[in-house]
């Protein structure tokens, strides 16, 4: 058994891609920087747009508190006071026309009700219908309450009015609750690069003329799959290191999971995606078709993954096709482990999932493959 | 699984000097037949040449026989293994060379040697023993650490090889192996192929150059498909009452372009439109 394992036409597989890749600086270095850029196109568009988020202001009470209001709001760095509006009618339009994201309203009678000692309200309308800048809206939103509040306390007696300050989201009322787009932005960006990797590998080995040679070598085509995913899977490793540690540093992702946990099942995932390439260019002649392909599957998991969406405000049967992605059950992996802490009882199975993506992947496409050379 | 094994006994012990052996082997693609009723026998150690013209079924012919494409019909024999039934069982014991050689350009002549010889379970000192001999053999030690992709047609030929029988097969098969390769080059290669033969290797290749064809021991004809000649080249010459092979390759292919225009008139089938 050992020796058979030994005498395995898998290694030398292995060997001859890993030369290869090695050989090849440029592939190697696009598939390592094209993951950091992605995630830093990414990541600064995101975080530009929580930032500065276009607001205008509705004063009705024209006093110091509410400019006071105002101003903490400025302060927060999340808005850029762009106006002011007279009216609710305005200040619909201004959304509506996107001219602001966000709106301060604050009451005719809320620096009365400050030196009465009521709690004192204003409103913050948010245009939700992106939640991540919403989000960002929210904290600034509470943020600048609680400063003002403080300030206000330490001015006056305990029994000093509070300020409240209410959020409404507009058009999205179902916020989801914590900063999902960076955890999300890793998975895509894996299973795009390593699936397009993959794709291209068996057409190349076609177009070059050695996939017969191959083919006429005794390895089997399991062998020949495994051969042609593994060394790549290492590569999926560096990736997801350089884009962890990118999204540590420059996006303050928090790790409040397990880092080993972590790259652990990862292991179904990329190998998954890899396995989703390898399925695509079974199916293919060319690399033209290959690239038309992956399109294919690129599109739902932007769209369905729960990348962008929250799975669970989708239609039943969008939710199935989103089913269907491996990227969905990485997505609740990611995001469980990296903001909730999450520990392996509550993602095993997606974890599971997974693995039965790869399996069934690798399978299908040995499967295709011996019927393609025909 | 005792039933493939004990045929393949069967037919080694019937056929000790067969080494290809087809029987009615039929191919489509489709509509179109690639190989039609083909009944070839090759005897082992023989040079066996496949002849004809380009589309005539010699690369299918040799494809199936290599496993790389499954019969539509017929059955074949290979090293006295059914290539259907046990396309493994056949793997190990052939080399096969193809039109496009099948060399990793990005990796080194060595390196493209060692790991075909591993492909074929080849490993450590055997390994390096047999790969130092074919650099030696074929001439290739002092391009070993040059890239395949900057080696000329010539270069790549005896590197290709040198790949195909570094496990030492029992059969060999090269599908037009020295088209684009000078003539020192390809005399040369002509030199291996018969050393490889008397080491008890069978050869089967296919050409459309005539001079190449005289040097095989017997040839096959094959036409649209057909095999339409079958024996030495004397046999051949003989009995299409031509003086040469490459007479008789023209006769064959004038043959077939009429067979082509009959063909197509009868499928027309239509006399009525003849004015």
């Amino acid at each position: 058994m050992l020796e058979r394992l030994r005498g395995s036409p898998l290694w030398p597989m292995l060997w001859k891609e890993l030369v290869q890749m090695r050989r090849d600086r440029f592939t190697l270095g696009m598939l390592i920087g094209i993951p950091a850029i992605q995630l830093l196109l990414f990541g600064f568009a995101i975080r530009m747009e929580v930032r500065h988020l276009p607001a205008v202001v509705l004063d009705e009470s024209r006093s110091a508190e509410s400019r006071a209001l105002t101003q903490a709001m400025q302060n927060t760095g999340n808005f850029d006071i762009v106006g002011h509006v007279a009216d609710r009618e305005e200040l619909r339009r201004a959304i509506e026309r996107g001219d602001a994201r966000a709106a301060l309203v604050i009451p005719p009678d809320f620096e009365t009700d400050l030196k009465r000692r009521r709690p004192a309200r204003a409103q913050v309308i948010i245009d939700a219908a992106d939640p991540l800048a919403s989000q960002a809206a929210i904290s600034a939103a509470a943020l600048a309450s609680a400063a003002r509040n403080a300030a206000l306390s330490a001015g006056a007696s305990r029994q000093a009015g509070r300020l409240d300050v209410r959020v409404r989201p507009w058009y999205n009322p179902a916020l989801e609750s914590a900063i999902y787009i960076v955890p999300g932005v890793i998975g895509l960006i894996l299973t795009l690069t390593l699936s397009s990797i993959t794709s291209m590998s068996i057409v190349r080995e076609r177009e070059g003329g050695t996939l017969e040679q191959l083919i006429v070598t005794p390895i089997t085509r399991v062998g020949l799959m495994l051969g042609k995913i593994l060394p790549f899977a290492l590569v999926g490793y560096v990736q997801v290191t350089v884009i962890l540690l990118l999204g540590r540093f420059v996006f303050d992702v928090p790790l409040r999971g397990s880092l080993m946990l972590l790259y652990v099942v990862t292991a179904p995932f990329i190998m998954a995606s890899l396995a989703l390439g390898l399925f695509i260019s079974t199916a293919v002649r060319t690399q033209v078709q290959g690239l038309q392909l992956s399109f294919l599957v690129i599109l739902p998991s932007v769209l369905l993954s729960g990348f962008m969406f929250p799975r669970e405000a989708m239609p039943v049967a969008a939710q199935w096709v989103g089913g269907a992605i491996p990227l969905t059950y990485y997505l609740r992996i990611l995001r469980g482990i990296l903001l909730k802490g999450t520990a392996f009882d509550a993602i095993w199975r997606d974890v599971l999932s997974l693995c039965v993506f790869a399996v069934i992947l690798i399978a299908l496409s040995a499967t295709r493959f011996r019927k393609s050379l025909d | 699984m005792t039933t493939p094994a004990s045929t393949a006994i069967h037919g080694m012990a019937g056929n000790g000097d067969v080494a290809v052996r087809t029987t009615q082997l039929r191919k489509t693609f489709g509509s179109i037949v690639a190989v039609e009723g083909l009944d070839l026998e090759i005897h082992r150690g023989e040079v066996f040449g496949l002849l004809g013209p380009n589309g005539s079924g010699k690369t299918t012919t040799i494809r199936m026989l290599c496993g790389l494409l499954e019969p539509t019909g017929g059955n074949a024999t290979v090293v006295g293994v059914d290539v259907a039934r046990d396309p493994e069982g056949v793997r190990q014991r052939i080399g096969y060379m193809s039109q496009r050689y099948g060399l990793y350009d990005d990796l080194t002549v060595a390196e493209n040697m060692r790991f075909y010889a591993s492909m074929y379970g080849l490993r450590g000192v055997r390994r390096q023993t047999r790969v130092e001999a074919l650099l030696d053999d074929l001439g290739l030690r002092p391009r070993r650490s040059q890239l395949a992709g900057t080696l000329s047609g010539g270069w790549k030929q005896r590197l290709a090889l040198a790949c195909a029988t570094s496990h030492q097969p029992d059969m060999l098969f090269l599908d037009e192996p020295t088209a684009g390769v000078d003539p020192a080059s390809r005399r040369l290669f002509w030199q291996w192929i018969y050393r490889l033969a008397r080491g008890g290797t069978t050869v089967l290749v296919t050409t459309h150059y005539m001079d190449e064809a005289e040097r095989c021991e017997r040839l096959g004809f094959l036409t649209r498909g057909h095999l339409v000649a079958l024996g030495t080249v004397e046999e051949i010459s003989r009995a299409f009452g031509q003086p040469s092979i490459e007479d008789v390759f023209i006769e064959l292919q004038r043959r077939d372009e009429g067979h082509v225009a009959t063909s197509g008139w009868e499928i027309d089938g239509q006399p009525a439109e003849q004015p």
